[in-house]
């Protein structure tokens, strides 16, 4: 290859597919995409040999199984930048909820021959691993932040992602706050905005899907949730969602579960 | 620094309008080519948005608002404005939350800069309380000083002001405090009292410049008795009367700045949640940030300004650095600046007693709880030493 366009590679580890499902939904910025980039590397059996090396790596997906654990080195050993995207690669995703529970019991109970299935007790996010360029939040991410990132990497400067509350977006577009104006509890002021702000937008309150913000009060909240008649339960099961590994989200849950 | 919007000095006798007349007044600022902006029930509350006429209006509504709650409710009359202010404020309008500053383009190893024309307007606003009239007059000095940012001078120099006297304050409202309420002005083109009587449902109007005379004069209207008079006064007397809150403003700058490591700060910084939506339902807060974006050609980039906040962390970051990393820190830096620095950089106070901050902050902080907390336990002897 002659191309002097940068290589792009995407890698999935233990995840759903939304979040590569969005560089395919790129639409109208996948051409201009595919004009700036060599996309050398895309969603290929996770046998496939690594190679490379590649200019940027996006990967997806969480830490689950000691094959994979070795597998994200490799990739980390032939990227120039590695990115992370989505909730399970930032923070480890919804299958962190095994960190919550015993994995020796799900695998005799959800498995014939439990003997075959090689798995780690915790799910992780990429970074506990090896090194990350920067971590693309979201459950699944947005487009928009998607297209950011990796222009920002074509572009050479810092992306314009911001990790401050999902009130904020709510404030910008208008959006009633339905705390206040109708008594449901949101997790918009512990989480990082990136997604408009949606569910608020439809009445709902925010399920914490792009994970901790950067300030977490979460006495302030979890009272402010007791007062509006979320229960204890309710509480841990509110921070165990997509980003239930995120350290400030765990800390929150782990406060509230009922001790044994 | 301090510009005039066509205030008459000469107080004009007012006139009175029924619905017909006030529905006459919406289509004639249509007519002119205005976009008519004004208070409508959505979601729960009671937000402004593009009215096409009284029937938009929150007719019969009213809302009970207290720290972190709003809650709408009926009210047992047809009053048309019988609340207090809600979520959004005029700053949407007049300092958008995204405005495109500029546009450039690469070609051939050089690129053009392209200005952003302002865009949007003419406005009319209908509804603006007194509070709002007066945090809009503050966001005059913090926008059409020295440099004057051209999105809200255009915007702003177009308006069309129709105020109204509030008739019924929320449990939030400390205007009469700020002496910013609940009679709106000056600063207005018109401004009604809205009169419930019996079967009676009028407005007297108040007119307050020349373009509000004009409009006046050409809508169906009666001369005001002195009887109607009396019964807009009785209404705007009543509400002064009904205030939810109040903050004693004596010294504040002198208690604020002596009282910066006051134990309270630590208080309150437990409860905050650093969330900003203090800051940004405010109708005089005015912190943006600006970011430069780039398409994937790398070709083509645009320079915008959105709303931030004191209370987000990349805010207060200078140079790689954070200089105000605690919740603490911004909390006090919001509050001081608003109720203290704010009267030496502008010469006015930052807050005008809206009650925004304390119904829509989600952990109910109140900002006059906060002033009065500190008031009670400073020490003695720093209250008004300067
Ligand atoms: S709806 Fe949720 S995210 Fe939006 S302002 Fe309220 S608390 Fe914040
Ligand atoms: S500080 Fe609070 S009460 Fe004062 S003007 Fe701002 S939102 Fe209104
Ligand atoms: S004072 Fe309330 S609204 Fe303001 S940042 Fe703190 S928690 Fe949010």
């Amino acid at each position: 290859m002659t191309s002097v366009k940068p290589t792009l590679a995407v890698w999935k580890f233990a995840s759903c597919d939304g979040c590569q499902l969005t560089v395919l939904n790129l639409e109208d910025d996948l051409l201009p995409l595919a004009g700036e980039i060599d996309i050398a590397h895309f969603l290929e059996a996770t046998r496939a040999t690594v190679s490379g090396p590649y200019d940027l790596s996006l990967v997806e997906g969480s830490i689950t199984t000691p094959h994979d654990a070795e597998r994200i080195r490799e990739v980390r050993a032939a990227s120039r930048t590695l990115i992370t995207i989505g909730a399970c690669a930032t923070s480890g995703g919804i299958q962190a909820l095994r960190n919550f529970a015993n994995v020796e019991e799900f695998l005799q109970i959800v498995y014939a021959r439990p003997e075959y299935i090689s798995t780690l007790a915790n799910s992780t996010a990429i970074a506990e691993h090896v090194p990350v360029d920067f971590e693309l939040r979201g459950c699944p991410i947005d487009k928009g932040q998607l297209v950011e990132v990796v222009t920002a990497f074509l572009a050479h400067r810092r992306p314009n992602i911001r990790n401050h509350s999902v009130c904020v977006e709510c404030k910008k577009r208008g959006t009633v706050c339905v705390t206040v104006a109708h008594g449901t509890p949101c997790l918009g002021p512990v989480t990082q905005a990136g997604c408009g702000a949606l569910c608020p937008s439809y009445a709902r309150g925010c399920y914490g899907c792009f994970g901790p913000a950067e300030t977490v009060n979460s006495p302030s909240l979890t009272s402010r949730f007791k007062e509006l008649g979320v229960s204890e339960a309710d509480l841990v099961r509110s921070f165990r969602t997509f980003n239930a590994n995120a350290p400030a989200f765990r800390e929150i849950s782990e406060a509230h579960e009922p001790r044994t | 620094m301090h510009r005039s919007f066509g205030r008459k000095e000469k107080k004009l006798p007012e006139a009175v309008i029924d619905l017909e007349g006030l529905q006459a007044l919406l289509d004639s600022l249509t007519i002119r080519g205005y976009t008519v902006l004004g208070p409508t029930v959505r979601d729960g509350a009671i937000v402004y948005d593009e009215i096409a006429g009284v029937n938009d209006l929150p007719a019969g509504w009213t809302d009970e608002q207290d720290a972190a709650t709003y809650r709408l409710t009926r009210r047992d009359d047809s009053a048309l404005f019988g609340y207090a202010v809600g979520p959004h404020s005029w700053k949407k309008y007049l300092f958008p939350p995204q405005t495109l500053l500029w546009k450039a383009r690469r070609s051939s190893g050089a690129f053009e800069v392209e200005e952003a024309a302002p865009q949007g307007g003419p406005y009319a606003f209908l509804g603006v309380r007194g509070c709002e009239l007066a945090a809009i007059h503050i966001q005059d000095r913090v926008f059409l000083g020295e440099h004057p940012d051209p999105t809200y001078a255009d915007r702003r120099s177009n308006a069309f002001i129709i105020a109204v006297n509030c008739s019924t304050p929320a449990g939030t409202c400390f205007c009469v405090s700020m002496g910013t309420g609940p009679r709106a002005g000056p600063g207005f083109d018109l401004s009604l009292t809205e009169i419930l009587e019996g079967d009676r449902h009028a407005f007297t109007v108040d007119v307050g410049s020349e373009r509000g005379e004009e409009l006046l004069s050409a809508l169906p209207h009666m001369p005001a008795t002195t009887e109607d008079e009396r019964s807009a006064e009785a209404v705007i007397e009543r509400a002064a009367g009904a205030m939810g809150r109040s903050m004693d403003t004596d010294g504040i700058k002198e208690l604020l700045y002596g009282n910066r490591e006051h134990p309270r700060w630590d208080d309150v910084a437990q409860r905050c949640l650093s969330c900003t939506n203090c800051t940004l339902v405010c109708p005089t807060c005015f912190c943006s940030t600006v970011e430069d974006t780039t398409d994937l050609t790398g070709d083509n980039a645009e320079r915008w300004r959105s709303w931030d906040s004191c209370f987000t962390l990349d805010f207060s970051e200078l140079g790689g650095n954070n200089v105000r990393t605690t919740t603490r820190g911004r909390y006090r830096q919001w509050m001081t600046h608003k109720l203290a620095s704010w009267i030496d950089q502008f010469d006015t106070s930052g807050c005008v007693g809206c009650g925004r901050c304390i119904t829509w902050c989600p952990v109910g902080i109140d900002i006059t709880e906060e002033v009065a907390a500190i008031r009670e336990t400073q020490e003695g002897s720093r209250h008004g030493d300067t």
